[in-house]
């Protein structure tokens, strides 16, 4: 059986393709001005990797910020309950989920067939979402891919005052004339943002099994903050970013953990 | 490659009271230095002589000197005469020249009072990275107090992201709010960061830029207002700060407040904080001569 997962997230929007709960495409494309357009050029890209045509799909299961947005889809899902499918079915042993996004921050705690049991979301606030580190590496003139890498180069601890993004752009600035070395800047920033995520999470409480989802699991920098202020290590998947278009899917599939 | 203008920039004062001859007199001083902006405040025997309001530096005891330098600029006056200097604002303990620091709520309270007059009970400080909402006495003494300072929306910063965004210099943007057929619904993201993400879409369906700037300026003071709600509004009621120059933001405010806001005063509302902290400054210098 072939399903689709389309997750509709608020920069980019991924599509996870399987044949038989195997993944066989995946795609990736930044949501720009025309959502929708970027939405069908992300399926046309999928289905070409898998070659496959659109009516091979059994059934398409749309998530993410704009998943009314999805060109097609037969039903919608969660981001919380696709996401936390989608960690079980690659982690069999996670219970808990932390999802950083662009624009939102996601924890949750689940069972054994990745269905919720509680959750915690940040929308209202850029401080705890990917849209923070972003805005901080352009302050800093550093490529945001070696961003993370750079503040565990960091020498000291720095601690950040403000918790508003914008705020914390002005802060940096004054920490660049106050010739802080960028690698302590980059961890001052992945701090600040790692405390918000896991005061986020301890309102759910955590098993040791935790597994870290989403586009800023890619950053080593605030995957190592996440872990000192958890206490633990997170298990970052491969290409974390899929997790929820792949849970989709999977969802789309029917299928429910176990074998 | 070309500089880009900065819309942002609102325009700096400097005033001087030329019915005042501050020679002979007691001179003391407040500075405020401000998150964005830096004043400084001259009294000559307790009445208002001068003052400056600039944007701030980088470096807080940098700002401090600034702007007491500009606060002097042609009346002959020189560090060495201030009697009495206090600091106050977000830096101000990193004033050089002060003797004393006092918080930004006691000083825009009081100096919210010498501007407003023993009327007012409710301030409303509007600055650049926070919003505090004052409750204080005939004499200007704090009785309560309520602050926002831990995000942007709702705060000067906000605005000036907004009007870099929008290419709208930030003086222009409570006039422009104005020019428009209908007023729009508020924008729905609190977070800045959201907003300007929403404010491009609002571009991108077609909204000309008054409406975009009408639909941010109500949705500030409606984000002002929760504030207010919470604190309560007694009257008289007054606004300071940069956003108290914004009529888009205050026009919308009054409405939802349901009272009248106070015309502003004569001098640049910006000051009272620094205007404040001078007049402590003066009954400081008196105690210590008794």
């Amino acid at each position: 059986m072939i399903t689709m997962g389309i997750d509709m997230g608020s920069k980019y929007i991924k599509v996870v393709i399987l044949k038989d709960n195997k993944v066989i495409a995946k795609s990736n494309v930044l949501a720009g001005f025309d959502v929708k357009k970027s939405g069908q050029e992300a399926i046309d890209k999928a289905l070409k990797e898998a070659k496959i045509k659109k009516d091979d799909l059994k059934k398409v299961i749309s998530t993410g910020t704009g998943e009314k947005l999805a060109p097609f889809y037969d039903d919608t899902k969660s981001v919380v309950g696709c996401d936390s499918l989608g960690a079980v079915f690659l982690h069999p042993a996670t219970r808990t989920v932390i999802d950083v996004g662009a624009e939102e921050g996601r924890g949750m705690r689940c069972d054994e067939t990745g269905k919720i049991l509680d959750f915690e979301v940040n929308e209202k606030c850029a401080a705890g979402a990917g849209a923070f580190t972003e805005a901080m590496s352009r302050a800093l003139e550093v490529p945001l891919e070696e961003f993370g890498a750079l503040s565990l180069k960091a020498t000291e601890e720095i601690p950040m005052n403000a918790q508003c993004t914008v705020f914390a752009e002005s802060e940096v600035v004054t920490m660049v004339h106050n010739k802080v070395s960028k690698a302590n800047m980059a961890k001052a920033v992945h701090d600040a943002m790692s405390s918000r995520i896991s005061s986020m999470v301890r309102k759910i409480g955590f098993d040791k099994d935790v597994t870290l989802v989403g586009g800023v699991a890619k950053n080593v920098g605030f995957v190592d903050s996440l872990n000192k202020d958890l206490d633990l290590k997170v298990i970052v998947p491969k290409d974390p970013e899929y997790v929820g278009a792949l849970g989709a899917a999977l969802s789309a599939s029917g299928w429910k953990g176990g074998k | 490659m070309a500089k880009q203008p900065e819309y942002w920039r609102w325009t700096e004062s400097r005033w001087t009271n030329p019915d005042i001859d501050w020679k002979g007199k007691i001179i003391t001083s407040g500075v405020d230095v401000g998150s964005v902006s830096s004043q400084a405040v001259i009294l000559a025997d307790g009445e208002l002589y001068a003052y400056a309001n600039m944007r701030t530096g980088s470096d807080s005891p940098d700002s401090a000197n600034k702007a007491m330098k500009w606060a002097m600029e042609n009346t002959g006056l020189t560090l060495k005469d201030l009697s009495y200097t206090v600091g106050t604002g977000y830096g101000r303990v990193n004033v050089p020249f002060s003797q004393r620091a006092i918080t930004e709520i006691a000083c825009h309270a009081r100096g919210g009072n010498y501007m407003y007059g023993p009327t007012v009970r409710t301030i409303l400080d509007m600055g650049g990275q926070d919003c505090k909402a004052i409750h204080c006495d005939e004499r200007g003494k704090v009785t309560n107090f309520l602050m926002n300072d831990k995000c942007a929306a709702g705060t000067g910063r906000g605005m000036e992201v907004f009007a870099d965004l929008l290419g709208v210099s930030i003086n222009d943007v409570g006039d422009l709010s104005f020019d428009i057929d209908k007023e729009p619904q508020p924008v729905s993201s609190t977070c800045v960061v959201y907003a300007k993400t929403e404010a491009t879409g609002l571009l991108r369906e077609g909204w000309p830029k008054n409406k975009v700037l009408a639909a941010y300026c109500s949705a500030m003071a409606h984000r002002i207002m929760t504030l207010l709600e919470r604190i309560g509004v007694e009257e008289d009621f007054a606004i300071t700060g940069g956003i108290s120059k914004n009529k888009g933001v205050v026009k919308r405010l009054e409405k939802e407040v349901g009272i009248k806001i106070m015309e502003t005063s004569k001098y640049d509302p910006q000051i009272a904080g620094a205007l404040g902290a001078s007049l402590f400054a003066k009954a400081l210098y008196d105690k210590g001569k008794k």
